[in-house]
């Protein structure tokens, strides 16, 4: 009786009941969520292998066919230069995809969450170390000092860059253009991180108190193994709700950038770049096609990321709604 | 109370401190030497060195750091490198007026309907209204300015040809429309889901069954049982939503030929023109942190539950 009793409770759950794969479950039967997720990996594909699916070259300009209407040969039509407007919002959102995948990796998942989790599972000096930093970054104006990080520190990056390159004769790291990404994503990832450290920490002082981290601390797991098997995994939900959120609001900003020219410089295309150079009422009236399809992609990629993180909230989030 | 609102009063200059700290640094790593950029290539070692001497850029950092922060808080920000002989205060102060008009419109846009249209739509839960309004406010939010302005140029310079395109005259000049509207139907569509959202976390509550069960009238149990309430959480974001409105500034007065301090930023970045850069900087900082303070105090007045 005793035994059969003990082999009860010890018997593995069925899997696939986890709260894990219920909410992945859940988000598969939101077809808004999967029509979102399906247009985000189409343009996040098609920006990362824009030199194999861009019908041109983004430079290969053509004198004959200048602001050419969208048509069969231009799906988008070409631009002032004759260029093919379809291939470089393609190109433009290679930039855009690796911009804003590096500012999440570094500010949202790297910074943030591991900072959190520090942050909120050792508390006390550690904490308010972290805490206050975070508010001096939350105190400037992001765009502002964005814009002074890239006009006092790109030149002394790329200094520094040829330096090396002349040192290991490597050659072209500046002319790809690596500076100018690492600069800008670097300056995004500084900003993102405030918000995702707090929300983890929030999460992490919550669950810091549950019995299985007690038990976990009792048995003598040490804090790293407590943190990333313990906490972490419980903390995830809010988190990918935020990161969902939180790309659209990276597209915008690495987009901003673009258009006050401190982004990828020419002739790399960049989409804020696209923008701003079209962005007046003369083209609107004459060419208005230079600047809706730029701007169409852009809204389209926000309006889904945000989409989809409504979607997140209802599948992962039960109580929110 | 008394203790966190004191914790918080001494903390705020700590925080100015590190702001200016860092914005001066960045300054100074500049490349160049600022006197080397005025004097373009016609630079005399011994005028060179004079310059150096009057503007203090021989001295030590911390003490150039000290001069600097001293003088700013006297409103004094140096001389613009591209304006010459003006200062940076009297440029900035014509220029941070103009753009904090237009926030303050943009600002009354977004909380003027968002605020009413949130509540109302959170009252028609499950009603085609909720749903229309939520997908609407949610493309609102996502559609970025640079979509928006050229559409209300289209709209209603081209096509209706009622409102001014270009150039700014005061608050009460037409000039001023699109530009709020632009900023602040972001601002619309964010408040409305936000108050919509906490309307309705106020709605489940009992003291709202309370006060229907004991036979108030409809209105007032709206009014003052569940707007009053729904409201608290919209305060806090209301400093927040100040640094997206910062952010629109920059892009809205480009596009609407505005005289505000977006243009000037970006002007002076070409021009390498960093007193400016760093006196915008700091203003906003002091906004941002000013903003933040009132809330956060605010909040505890408020919302006498919250306790530290």
């Amino acid at each position: 009786m005793a035994t059969e009793e003990r082999t009860a409770i010890f018997e593995t759950p069925e899997t696939g009941t986890s709260l894990w794969s219920q909410s992945v479950r859940r988000l598969m039967r939101k077809k808004v969520g999967m029509v979102c997720l399906t247009v985000i990996l189409i343009f996040y594909a098609a920006g990362a292998s824009a030199q194999w699916i861009a019908p041109y070259e983004y430079n290969a300009f053509n004198i004959s066919e200048i602001k050419a209407r969208p048509s069969l040969s231009h799906p988008f039509g070409t631009d002032r230069a004759g260029r093919d407007i379809f291939s470089r919002v393609i190109y433009g959102l290679r930039t855009l995809v690796i911009l804003t995948l590096a500012a999440m990796l570094t500010g949202f998942v790297f910074l943030g969450i591991t900072l959190g989790l520090i942050s909120g599972y050792f508390g006390k000096m550690v904490d308010a170390v972290i805490m206050r930093v975070g508010e001096v970054f939350l105190s400037f104006p992001d765009i502002l000092l964005v814009l002074l990080i890239a006009a006092t520190l790109k030149p002394r990056v790329t200094q520094w860059v040829y330096s090396i390159e002349g040192a290991t004769g490597i050659d072209g790291i500046v002319r790809v253009g690596i500076v100018d990404y690492v600069v800008i994503f670097g300056a995004m990832a500084a900003f993102s991180w405030v918000g995702m450290a707090r929300l983890v920490r929030g999460q992490v002082l919550y669950i810091k108190q549950s019995q299985y981290v007690e038990a976990a601390q009792a048995t003598g797991a040490s804090t790293m193994r407590i943190l990333l098997t313990h906490v972490l995994p419980n903390v995830l939900s809010p988190v990918i709700v935020v990161v969902s959120t939180g790309m659209g609001g990276l597209v915008f900003t690495a987009v901003v950038l673009g258009w006050l020219g401190i982004g990828v410089q020419p002739p790399t295309p960049d989409l804020g770049r696209m923008l701003f150079e079209n962005g007046n009422i003369g083209v609107l009236r004459s060419d208005p096609h230079l600047l809706l399809f730029p701007v169409a992609a852009i809204t389209v990629l926000i309006f889904t990321f945000n989409l989809l993180g409504d979607a997140l909230n209802d599948a992962f989030n039960p109580r929110a709604r | 109370m008394g203790p966190y609102v004191i914790r918080r009063l001494m903390w705020t200059p700590v925080l100015l401190f590190a702001v200016s700290l860092i914005t001066f640094t960045l300054g100074r790593f500049g490349p160049g030497d600022p006197v080397q950029i005025w004097m373009g290539q016609y630079s005399n070692p011994e005028v060179v060195e004079r310059l150096r001497n009057q503007y203090g850029l021989d001295k030590p950092f911390f003490v150039q750091y000290g001069i600097y922060v001293k003088d700013a808080l006297q409103g004094d920000f140096g001389e613009s490198f591209q304006y010459r002989g003006r200062d940076v205060s009297e440029l900035l102060s014509n220029r941070i007026w103009v753009s904090a008009q237009l926030n303050i419109a943009a600002m009354i846009i977004a909380v003027g309907l968002g605020i009413p249209l949130g509540f109302f739509t959170a009252l028609k839960q499950g009603t085609w209204v909720d749903t229309a309004t939520v997908s609407t406010t949610l493309l609102f939010m996502s559609v970025p300015v640079f979509l928006t302005a050229p559409g209300m140029l289209i709209v209603f310079a081209l096509w209706l040809d009622l409102l001014p395109t270009h150039g700014w005259g005061g608050f009460f000049d037409l000039r001023i429309v699109m530009p709020a509207l632009v900023m602040g139907v972001p601002g619309v569509a964010f408040l409305t889901r936000l108050t919509r959202a906490s309307t309705l976390e106020v709605l489940s509550q009992e003291y709202v069954r309370t006060a229907r069960a004991k036979g108030l009238h409809e209105f007032s149990v709206r009014h003052r049982h569940i707007l009053r309430n729904a409201l608290i959480p919209i305060f806090t974001m209301l400093g927040l939503s100040l640094a997206t409105l910062v952010t629109g500034t920059f892009i809205v007065e480009g596009f609407f030929g505005i005289p505000g301090m977006g243009r000037l930023a970006i002007e002076s970045l070409f021009a390498r023109d960093y007193p400016i850069i760093m006196a915008l900087t700091l203003i906003i900082a002091v906004a941002f942190v000013t903003a933040n303070l009132i809330v956060d105090v605010g909040y505890r007045f408020i919302d006498p539950r919250i306790r530290y």
